[in-house]
């Protein structure tokens, strides 16, 4: 990788009680890339966008972001400086509208963050704007996530199972969102069991496997490897294309 | 267009000024009018204490039945005060309010409880401070189990102005943070903390600020209470019937609104006196109606039955 990184992480170790969920990850990102993170259930693909975004302290390793050490800086000084996220599960402040979830948000936003309207539109959400958050269904509550997300202005996003329940057609369309957020030099990170979705993203993911990373580079050859066949993909190599 | 709960309260200045303004009326008025004083103080403090639980639930989402520990621990402060630095009842007050800090700074941990283990476990809180209090191995500093009496500096005047100052500057407190920034903090903690995280709130400081402004409110009653009533037990101060009603009143007006906890406290507070003493029997059974029938179909207090048709409720 030729740009300098936006975002640095270094062998990160994580354990819950006697498992390590994650051992020794490493990876980066530049500004306007996007990573896909892709590997089977109980991975650590969550635990590591925990990890970065601060609602999971790493017991060793190191988050670097712009250059500074960040590693044991709170959540809300992560989302300060440009990092934010959404939820495999969402979260959204449930008993209050679209709108003003956005509109919270957006309030502790950085400057020239997207408006609330503007991400509404972005998210396909703004006929939903008068709708309570409990009231959407779990993808829509995702978009709401991201919503909730781009209106803090953020220049890294970590993207979790956005895919979800999405129909064929909204995935073309939430790959093109995307896709336009980075070119707008936003530096994604999108988890993903959906491999059709990532490789609409991008030629960059890594796999990874039992809190380790396995394989970094292209979908197509990771689809070649012989390990990644055997722990996520099954035996057999699988054909890219066929999973659009 | 922003939407109605964040849209911006200049609009509605008038509303919010127009409550202290009817509050200080009514109460600068009610003595001149209703014989029974006690009633109006008490009424006014229990408005005070239903204001500070609304910024801890209404507000911030957490139910605190131990309350009352603050406002005990406010009234002995200011026993402390008068009795062993000989101060006057005003400056005994600010010794009220700041061991009201003080405890509310050890008791912090419990905000990183949630739900019902932090209902229960600022109640046993609560127990521990009453414990603490009637202790008799402490009866050189708050007279242990056989209360306090501050006749020498009985100012019954006094104490009500200070009430209804309280009151006041209680009411402004919860309209200012209801309107800004650090009021829409709150109510993102409340709905989710991870997510008011990611949406740049410092969770855990801006909970702390609320939990210690909540305790200074119900610590400066407590003192203001105890200064007024002039003679006091710990069971006196430290009842928990003074937090469940407290909450009651919130919940009944309606929480996370400035006029909620007020409206509650009429209402509810004047059936007490109503009825409650002359009747008890039917005014259990009212009560008890009233706030199951609350539960189920205005869990959002009275002041819901405005805000669904979409009214602004200060």
């Amino acid at each position: 990788m030729s740009r300098e990184p936006l975002l640095l992480v270094d062998k990160i170790v994580k354990t819950f009680g006697g498992f390590k969920a994650l051992d020794g990850v490493s990876l980066q990102v530049a500004p306007g890339e996007i990573l896909g993170l892709v590997g089977p259930n109980g991975s650590g693909k969550t635990t590591l966008i925990n990890v970065i975004s601060g609602l999971y302290h790493p017991d060793g390793g190191l988050v670097q972001y712009q250059g500074r050490t960040i590693t044991n800086w709170p959540m809300h000084r992560r989302a300060r400086h440009g990092i934010n996220r959404t939820f495999q599960i969402p979260k959204p402040f449930k008993t209050l509208t679209v709108a003003e979830n956005v509109e919270l948000a957006h309030h502790f936003a950085r400057p020239g963050a997207m408006t609330p309207r503007e991400v509404l539109e972005f998210t396909g959400l703004a006929d939903a704007a008068d709708r309570l958050a409990q009231s959407l269904n779990s993808s829509q509550q995702k978009l709401l996530d991201l919503a909730r997300a781009l209106t803090t202005g953020p220049e890294l996003v970590l993207v979790d199972e956005l895919a979800a329940g999405l129909g064929p057609h909204e995935l073309h369309q939430m790959a093109d969102s995307l896709r336009h957020l980075a070119d707008r030099a936003m530096a994604l990170i999108v988890v993903e069991h959906h491999l059709g979705f990532v490789n609409q993203l991008t030629d960059r993911v890594i796999v990874m496997n039992a809190g380790k990373e396995i394989f970094e580079g292209s979908l197509a050859l990771a689809a070649q490897d012989p390990i990644v066949s055997a722990v996520y993909l099954g035996n057999d190599a699988v054909d890219v294309s066929s999973v659009q | 267009m922003l939407s109605p709960k964040l849209v911006s309260r200049r609009s509605h200045m008038g509303t919010n000024v127009a409550i202290p303004v009817v509050l200080l009326a009514a109460f600068s008025v009610a003595p001149m009018v209703y014989a029974n004083q006690a009633v109006i103080f008490q009424m006014m403090a229990f408005m005070v204490l239903a204001q500070g639980v609304n910024l801890l639930y209404g507000f911030t989402g957490y139910l605190p039945f131990g309350y009352v520990g603050f406002f005990g621990i406010g009234a002995y402060g200011m026993a402390i005060g008068i009795e062993l630095f000989h101060l006057p009842g005003l400056v005994a007050l600010v010794v009220g309010a700041l061991f009201s800090v003080i405890v509310a700074l050890i008791l912090s941990p419990l905000l990183r409880l949630s739900g019902a283990y932090f209902a229960i476990s600022s109640l046993a809180a609560s127990e521990v401070l009453y414990n603490v209090v009637a202790n008799p191995a402490l009866v050189h500093l708050t007279n242990g189990p056989y209360g306090e009496s501050l006749v020498q500096s009985y100012h019954p005047e006094t104490s009500y102005i200070a009430m209804v100052v309280l009151l006041i500057v209680t009411t402004i407190i919860v309209i200012v943070i209801k309107n800004t920034a650090f009021g829409r903090a709150l109510m993102a903690i409340r709905e989710d903390p991870v997510s008011a995280e990611m949406a740049g709130i410092a969770v855990v400081r801006t909970r702390t600020i609320i939990w210690i402004v909540s305790a200074v409110i119900a610590g400066l009653t407590g003192a203001i209470f105890g200064w007024h009533l002039s003679v006091f037990y710990p069971s006196t101060v430290f009842d928990l019937s003074i937090s469940i009603l407290a909450i009651v009143f919130t919940l009944f007006g309606g929480g996370g609104t400035a006029i909620g906890p007020i409206l509650g406290s009429v209402v509810l507070y004047g059936l007490y006196n109503a009825i409650g003493i002359s009747d008890p029997q039917y005014f259990e059974l009212i009560y008890g109606l009233l706030i199951v029938l609350l539960v189920l179909f205005l869990p959002g207090g009275v002041v819901s039955l405005l805000q669904r048709r979409g009214n602004y409720v200060p």
